[in-house]
């Protein structure tokens, strides 16, 4: 395409020859805007009109009123919220059961894909996979109902303290045990299915980096360390970016399902409590001042986390 | 790399000794609760109660699925799921893909504005209540489109199967078709779309998979009890021990309710993971892939 002679030749300003070709390949493309239509209006209905819907944090809304007719009033719903008896709880529950599920099930598949990529008999490899796979596919409801059948008083684990002579335990009841219950669940769920994306980075690494340390006398152990960790590091730094940046977004429903009145002190944490009041008590402006006050430390945990991330490795989301 | 396995030295058996006696462990770690959930299904409540149930099934009775089978909330649950999952993944596809295909075009104008846009919906959101309000002002709350029209897409399946279609539709085919008269429509359904088989397989099956497992917008987004999913009706049986005592109502004693509704529930467990546990072993393959696709490139 010929270059038409630019108007003006001062400035670093675009050239014509964009504008040109913009409303060009637009033209030539319609059908493809055709295509992304549906999935555009799908985006500003269900996630930018919500963003939109937001500012009731700030008001009182009133279903009749709609959201711009309802009163502004602030921040005062927010300092509801920091000032009400159960916000250091809500933070505490939130954040702990956060760090500790981050801490657990982050290093485990990056450990159990090491592991499987050394593992000397192919098909027993395979096999593995295929079952540590399998729990990911259970619906949390399932998952649930499961650790309450064999938590329960006469469940399976108890059955087993029991024949060690110890007292049952009646785990749902107790606030202690939520923790332990949530995260082991997890572990046993995902743990499998996580290790995947690690397994694909390994199987990338090019096998004459191991043939040349083997010559040099590397045993497996050393090669581990030295090159199949370094291979597998920029995806985990992807990662744990992105845990650590949904760090505030734990599992509402699993948390929700295995919450029990007795062990709330320790399993209300602030999703679930969103929901209750929210939804059952139909404070919603107080209750979206809670999502969005979750939403925005979310927002900047990820921002900060990421920075460190790309200071540290030169590796970052964006 | 049969290298590895001709001279192995000392210090190597022994990592692998330890690697293979770990692994196995892991592997009964996993597949024990799996596998007493079947034996504990189809054997006597009072020798699970009494720990009897250890490896095999004792006094082997199927009381636990007759009941689970005779009560209509299971079947109406299976019935809703099944009309949820079918629609809600066809809608899931159609926009997925033709979505997906735009932006992986290079000669698509915008495609960085419009990934920008919908990848900042994974790290922002209005939150649940700002959501609700939506859903409610369109009138969905206690239908079934509550459940299908708010999850039609999902960001991170779009960036897998741009992906895919950026590796695998080389932009010298979109040039000669270009060259030949054929219009991006006609080039996506003739050309595209069969050579994306492998994607399509992956994204019917992770969307499959999340609607058929999905409870959390029915608890939300539902009143009524015939529109419920099976997950919810799951919920209410092995959760809330509610449907159970329907099931075993007749029964006289409160002791022999408490057996049976303890028996129903390792049977529901079953029933209710039962069509993906029979599917997955064949699906696997593909899961892994897309995994993969989206996971190294994306």
């Amino acid at each position: 395409m010929p270059n038409p002679a630019p108007l003006f030749t001062k400035g670093i300003e675009k050239p014509p020859k964009y504008h040109k070709n913009r409303w060009k390949l637009i033209k030539q493309n319609w059908e493809l805007y055709l295509f992304l239509l549906p999935t555009l209006v799908y985006f500003l209905i269900f996630h930018y009109w919500p963003m939109y819907g937001v500012q009731i944090a700030f008001r009182n809304f009133s279903p009749a009123l709609g959201i711009t007719g309802s009163e502004w009033v602030g921040l005062e719903h927010f300092i509801r919220f920091f000032e009400s008896y159960n916000f250091w709880t809500l933070m505490y529950n939130t954040l702990s059961l956060s760090v500790l599920q981050l801490v657990i099930t982050f290093p485990l598949p990056i450990i159990v894909a090491l592991m499987l990529n050394q593992l000397i008999f192919k098909r027993y490899k395979r096999f593995v996979q295929t079952v540590i796979y399998a729990p990911h596919f259970i619906s949390v409801v399932v998952l649930v109902g499961m650790a309450y059948v064999f938590f329960s008083n006469n469940g399976l684990i108890n059955n087993f303290i029991m024949i060690f002579g110890m007292d049952s335990i009646n785990f749902l009841a107790d606030a202690n045990w939520f923790k332990p219950l949530y995260v082991g669940s997890s572990v046993w769920q995902e743990t499998g299915w996580a290790a995947i994306i690690y397994l694909a980075a390994l199987a990338a690494v090019n096998p004459e980096l191991h043939e040349a340390a083997i010559v040099d006398g590397a045993s497996k152990f050393q090669r581990v360390i030295h090159i199949d960790i370094p291979a597998i590091l920029p995806i985990m730094i992807i990662l744990l970016v992105l845990s650590v940046g949904n760090i505030m977004n734990i599992g509402f429903e699993k948390a929700y399902l295995l919450q029990t009145p007795l062990n709330q002190s320790s399993s209300e944490i602030i999703p679930t409590y969103v929901y209750k009041v929210g939804l059952q008590q139909a404070q919603y402006s107080f209750a979206a001042a809670v999502g969005l006050f979750n939403a925005i430390i979310n927002l900047i945990l990820l921002w900060y986390v990421n920075r460190i991330a790309k200071r540290i490795s030169g590796q970052g989301l964006w | 790399m049969d290298l590895s396995s001709i001279n192995r030295s000392k210090q190597d058996k022994i990592f692998d000794f330890f690697n293979i006696a770990l692994l196995t462990l892991l592997l009964i770690a996993v597949m024990y609760p799996l596998y007493f959930v079947i034996i504990a299904s189809i054997s006597n409540p009072d020798r699970i109660f009494a720990g009897d149930v250890w490896l095999f099934p004792r006094d082997i009775t199927f009381e636990g699925y007759i009941r689970i089978f005779q009560d209509g909330k299971i079947w109406t649950g299976y019935k809703n799921t099944i009309i949820y999952t079918t629609l809600g993944t066809a809608l899931n596809i159609a926009l997925t893909l033709t979505a997906a295909y735009a932006l992986s075009r290079q000669d698509f104008y915008g495609r960085t504005f419009f990934m920008v846009m919908f990848i900042f919906t994974m790290f922002f959101s209005g939150g649940l209540i700002p959501t609700y309000l939506v859903v409610k002002d369109l009138g969905m709350v206690n239908t079934m489109w509550a459940l299908i029209i708010p999850k039609a897409v999902a960001v991170w399946n779009i960036i897998v199967a741009r992906t895919f279609f950026q590796a695998t539709i080389p932009n010298e085919m979109h040039e000669a078709a270009k060259v030949d008269g054929c219009s991006n429509t006609k080039f996506f359904l003739k050309i595209v779309l069969p050579l994306s088989k492998p994607i399509i397989a992956v994204m019917v099956l992770f969307y499959a998979v999340s609607h058929w497992n999905s409870y959390f917008d029915a608890l939300i987004y539902l009143n009524d009890e015939s529109l419920y999913p099976l997950q919810m009706v799951l919920r209410n049986i092995l959760i809330q021990n509610e449907a159970a005592a329907s099931m075993v109502g007749d029964l006289d004693s409160f002791a022999a309710q408490q057996r049976i509704a303890e028996l129903i529930k390792y049977g529901v467990i079953i029933v209710g993971s039962l069509p993906l546990l029979i599917v997955y072993p064949f699906i696997q393959k593909y899961f892994v892939q897309g995994v993969m696709i989206g996971g190294i490139k994306g």
